[in-house]
């Protein structure tokens, strides 16, 4: 498995008049290729920055690259120019957002806007092109294409705009698909539908996905590996089972706990306390350190360095230091982690590995 | 469609009626009357005249009367030059407005909406400011001040252009129209800057972006028809604008058009010439309205059918 894309030590910032706000702060995570990485997090942890400065649509104006490069084919993405950049989006990597209510268009016919890129990037005639379209919205179940292709995105409903989207976004056979939250503002039956559409594509084309989210549940049903992001940097990586069933984050441990559970029968959801950091003055230390009640010491002085649980399992706390005290993990995490080979509540028998 | 457009002229029709009734009686409080001027004139000759023009029936029969012939397409017959029917007269004067009108409407928008474009892509550069401080003068500057500058310094101080009248051509619309013209293009140059703005940073935009759009197509292609549609809305108040700037600008400039015409009719408190003129003007202002809310529609697919089933 090749890897695709490589982000490292990317950091980022926004020229704002309060200052310079460090959106993001060191991220590195590899995309291979053909999987599906989900970044989670809160709201304002950069997830989104991250993928949308992958695509540079952040306002040129206003944000810069402080450091690191985002390797894809061989190029620095950081690096390349508009004129070079208009070549690999929509062809190369292409994206879904959040609203597919305001994502389209409006004075502007469905069919004109899926042929777009179609007929930006191939050399094909418009009938070809035409044709293409039509096949990629009755791919991403749109019935009808021939009579809908003439509408506008009024006479849709969010579900199918979200889907035509999709379609738009697949018309190059893109190497990379991000999606950043495209079922946040879709009711629930229709985010189900959406993800299995999302899932069926994948197996039809082979692309990779970068699937951003804040929906754990979400994360569980699509993704082969996750990372978790607070604050501008990426605390936790590994796959969907080992973040699932082994954190070791108190972020991620948190986050878990936070989700609402049918075998426990807990009277309130648990949340996790206080506010997301100011990035305009980031904290020195741990970012979460001053919201999570096992920090430790060093937490406030020094940022924790990614320390490794497995192969493919990567934590950036204090806790996997071996000299760091044994903590044990809320009671909920404990009973993930007994399920779970390799961890050290595996069957209460086998030890920690950290 | 065809049924919207039947109940818009049911309306239209109403409206100039209740503006032909209005101005009828509006019209009869003014001071004076069309011969007061006649001073010389002795009761038995006064009497005659107020015969022949119909002033010397009750007021409820005058407006019968006027609005029966009204009905027939005559305005009646100008008191003031012999024997003339308004008809006539407005008819050899709407060439020049026509023309000043539709040059200044033409001409304003459409330098307004480049000047708004410029400002909005080159956001807070040296573009931005200068369009944006044209269109403050524009607005702020009324377009009586504009005539006189452009009569004092373009023609009679550098003798580029005929300084008024209506007998040089084209060349005698130039100034005229580029005095009416400042206000549309004020105001369009804003709309469009505010709303290409707008526009820039939505969703849809970004999503141009993302499949490889440049930037002269995400400006041209994407963006524009979208700032488009609030502009078309003030159309219609910009071509009302026009007009009564016309009132003025044709006076400054002497122009044999349909605003100096009203003007004097005033003046000469010539009944039939004020009523033909206003009417006249109200039918032009109606329709324009009209032309414009079919325009939204075209550009707005959102309006079109909802129009369409309404």
């Amino acid at each position: 498995m090749g890897k695709i894309l490589q982000v490292k030590d990317l950091e980022l910032s926004f020229h704002t008049f309060a200052g310079e706000v460090k959106a993001i702060r060191g991220v590195s995570f590899d995309l291979n290729k053909g999987e599906t990485l989900a970044i989670v997090g809160e709201s304002g942890s950069g997830k989104s920055v991250t993928t949308k400065s992958i695509m540079r649509l952040l306002p040129e104006s206003s944000s810069e690259f402080k450091s690191g490069e985002i390797l894809f084919n061989g190029n620095d993405l950081t690096k390349l120019s508009d004129r070079q950049m208009q070549k690999i989006r929509g062809k190369e990597i292409s994206m879904i957002f959040q609203d597919p209510m305001t994502s389209l268009n409006p004075t502007m016919t469905i069919g004109k806007q899926v042929m777009e890129p179609i007929l930006k990037h191939q050399k094909i005639s418009k009938a070809k092109a035409k044709e293409v379209g039509m096949d990629l919205l009755r791919m991403v179940g749109i019935p009808n294409p021939e009579a809908r292709f003439k509408m506008y995105p009024h006479q849709f409903s969010g579900g199918q705009r979200q889907r035509i989207v999709i379609a738009i976004a697949l018309a190059c056979n893109p190497k990379i698909l991000i999606a950043d939250e495209p079922t946040t503002a879709l009711d629930v039956t229709i985010q189900a539908q959406i993800l299995e559409l999302m899932k069926d594509i994948q197996n039809k084309v082979d692309t990779s996905i970068i699937f951003i989210t804040h929906d754990l549940g979400v994360v569980a049903n699509v993704a082969d590996r996750v990372a978790v992001m607070y604050g501008g940097r990426i605390v936790e990586v590994g796959t969907v089972d080992e973040i699932f069933y082994n954190p070791q984050h108190p972020y991620t441990w948190g986050l878990l706990s936070s989700m609402p559970s049918m075998d426990l029968a807990e009277e309130k959801l648990y949340a996790i306390p206080g506010t997301p950091p100011d990035l305009l003055n980031p904290p020195v230390g741990d970012a979460f350190a001053l919201r999570s009640e096992y920090a430790l010491q060093i937490d406030m002085e020094q940022a924790p360095p990614m320390f490794k649980v497995s192969d493919t399992h990567y934590a950036a706390t204090w806790l996997l230091h071996p000299n760091a005290p044994h903590v044990d993990p809320p009671k909920t995490i404990i009973e993930r982690m007994k399920t779970f080979r390799g961890s050290r509540y595996y069957e209460q028998a086998t030890g920690g590995d950290a | 469609m065809v049924k919207y457009i039947g109940k818009r002229l049911v309306y239209m029709f109403l409206t100039m009626f209740l503006i032909a009734t209005a101005t009828f009686f509006l019209m009869q409080t003014l001071p004076g009357s069309p011969i007061a001027s006649y001073n010389k004139l002795n009761e038995t000759q006064r009497a005659i005249v107020e015969k022949k023009y119909g002033i010397d029936k009750p007021k409820p029969v005058q407006y019968a009367i006027y609005m029966k012939n009204l009905a027939k397409g005559d305005l009646g017959t100008s008191f003031v030059f012999k024997g003339k029917s308004v008809n006539d007269l407005l008819a050899t004067r709407v060439k020049p407005s026509f023309i000043l009108g539709a040059q200044a409407m033409v001409f304003g928008t459409l330098i307004g909406i480049l000047l708004g474009m410029l400002a909005a892509l080159k956001q807070n550069t040296i573009w931005d400011y200068g369009s944006t401080f044209f269109a403050i003068l524009g607005v702020s500057i009324p377009s009586f001040v504009f005539a006189s500058l452009l009569q004092y310094w373009v023609a009679s101080q550098w003798h580029l252009l005929p300084v008024g009248l209506w007998n040089d051509g084209w060349k005698s619309s130039i100034l005229p129209s580029i005095a009416l013209a400042m206000g549309p293009l004020a105001l369009s140059a804003r709309f469009i800057r505010t709303e290409m703005i707008e526009v820039l940073s939505s969703d849809y935009i970004t999503l141009a972006k993302a499949k490889g759009a440049n930037g002269f197509e995400i400006a041209f292609k994407h963006a524009f028809r979208n700032a488009l549609i609030p502009l078309v809305t003030v159309l219609g108040p910009v071509a009302a604008g026009i007009v009564t700037g016309s009132l003025v600008v044709e006076q400054i400039f002497a122009i044999p058009g349909i605003g100096e015409q009203f003007v004097s009719s005033i003046m000469t408190n010539d009944f039939a010439t004020i009523m033909g003129t206003t009417l006249f003007f109200s039918a032009l202002l109606i329709f324009i309205i009209f032309i414009v809310d079919l325009l939204y529609g075209i550009i707005d697919p959102r309006i079109r059918l909802s129009g369409g089933k309404g």
